[in-house]
């Protein structure tokens, strides 16, 4: 596991999410991601990956990715991935944000 | 050429593995579920799993029909107005009627002008589950352009019905030879309703075979392993093929010597078993089991 924090940038207008959401599961191939507010205003991400070694960084970009491109800041992300490919990663990121806001 | 139905694969929307899995199970069709496979808690899970799928996975070897909620549910209106948008090939309507396949219609035009795409370039395949839906299915399949077939969903339709499913079938004949006959008359697919039991062979190759010679051009399956089984039974036999060659073999004897109506064994040879003859022969090319 690692966590990284990301700072917000001021050109953008965010969006906060407003109580804690999940989505997914630990099914093989699906990955189950856990969201939260937090007060820094950051994105904060806490990853596991049973393919942490090969794609841990592919993982935190897909996330990253898809939590900036929602303009969301102030968020806490759990994220236990179990071998998803990217299209699995952006929705399920996408569900639990917009079952959050 | 018209896109082969034999085999239409249920496979859960929400599940990740079995949508990476569908385009390469063989069937000639997926049907990505967002009603029946999924819980009432993950239909927003679903929805953007199987978007995103759509737009990410190489499907271009099968047909991708998405099967939406009812309209009439909370979730039927954001599944058309979402999964249209990534433009799958045919949407699947549940608990069809003639006013839902309508609204469809409506819906997917405006979502194809908004979207740029072709309007009607995505089809409709009504679900006939209903006993409504079933003694109208005429006019459900009337009510769009888009209507490329019908397909039979048995469990529901006894239910509705208020009668017992049997693995023998007998409660559904009466629907299959109606959905088989319309289906024929306005020449669209008629699908039959899966078999439910995916560890009887035996009984899912009798069940197909039935269907078959009542005049359903495919099944649905909801198991990969009833794949191969249902081809084989809506494959042509090697008897069958040879005979339809045989008859137009005749049929062109016949033209060359002006005769309208010839025979064959000692059989009148008409227009339709010639028709019948095109048609196994048209099978039996696509299929690769003889040649063009």
């Amino acid at each position: 596991m690692f966590l990284i924090i990301v700072e917000k940038s001021n050109e953008v207008i965010y969006i906060k999410i407003t109580k804690i959401a999940k989505a997914g599961t630990l099914e093989s191939n699906d990955i189950l991601i856990m969201v939260m507010p937090n007060d820094s205003g950051n994105i904060e991400l806490e990853l596991e990956s049973i393919v942490m070694q090969q794609f841990g960084d592919v993982i935190e970009q897909v996330i990253l990715h898809k939590v900036k491109e929602m303009g969301i800041e102030g968020i806490t992300i759990k994220a236990q991935d179990k071998g998803a490919l990217d299209y699995t990663i952006g929705a399920r990121v996408e569900t639990a944000i917009k079952r959050a806001i | 050429m018209q896109k082969l139905r034999r085999t239409m694969l249920f496979m859960p929307g929400n599940n990740p593995g079995m949508l990476q899995d569908a385009a390469i199970l063989g069937a000639d069709a997926i049907i990505l579920d967002l009603e029946d496979a999924v819980s009432l808690t993950e239909k927003d899970s679903a929805r953007i799993l199987v978007r995103d799928a759509i737009k990410y996975i190489d499907y271009s070897q099968v047909e991708v029909v998405v099967r939406v909620n009812p309209l009439d549910t909370e979730f039927g209106p954001q599944d058309v107005d979402v999964i249209a948008r990534v433009k799958p090939d045919t949407l699947l309507v549940p608990k069809a009627d003639v006013e839902e396949i309508k609204l469809v219609d409506i819906m997917l035009a405006k979502i194809e002008e908004e979207e740029g795409y072709l309007v009607g370039s995505i089809k409709i395949i009504a679900l006939i589950e209903t006993a409504l839906g079933l003694e109208t299915v005429y006019e459900v399949i009337k009510a769009s352009q888009r209507m490329v077939g019908v397909l039979l969903g048995g469990e529901d339709l006894t239910a509705d019905l208020g009668i017992t499913r049997t693995k023998e079938g007998e409660e559904i004949f009466y629907a299959r030879n109606k959905v088989a006959t319309v289906c024929r008359a306005l020449r669209v697919d008629a699908i039959d309703t899966p078999f439910t039991d995916t560890n009887d062979y035996e009984g899912l190759t009798k069940d197909t075979a039935r269907a078959k010679s009542l005049g359903l051009t495919g099944k649905s399956a909801i198991n990969p392993r009833q794949i191969e089984i249902i081809h084989a039974v809506f494959a042509p036999t090697e008897v069958e093929l040879k005979q339809a060659l045989r008859v137009l073999a005749a049929m062109e004897e016949a033209e060359k010597e002006g005769k309208g109506v010839f025979s064959l064994d000692g059989k009148m040879i008409d227009a339709p078993v010639i028709n019948r003859a095109r048609t196994t022969v048209e099978l039996g090319q696509r299929l690769g089991l003889i040649e063009r």
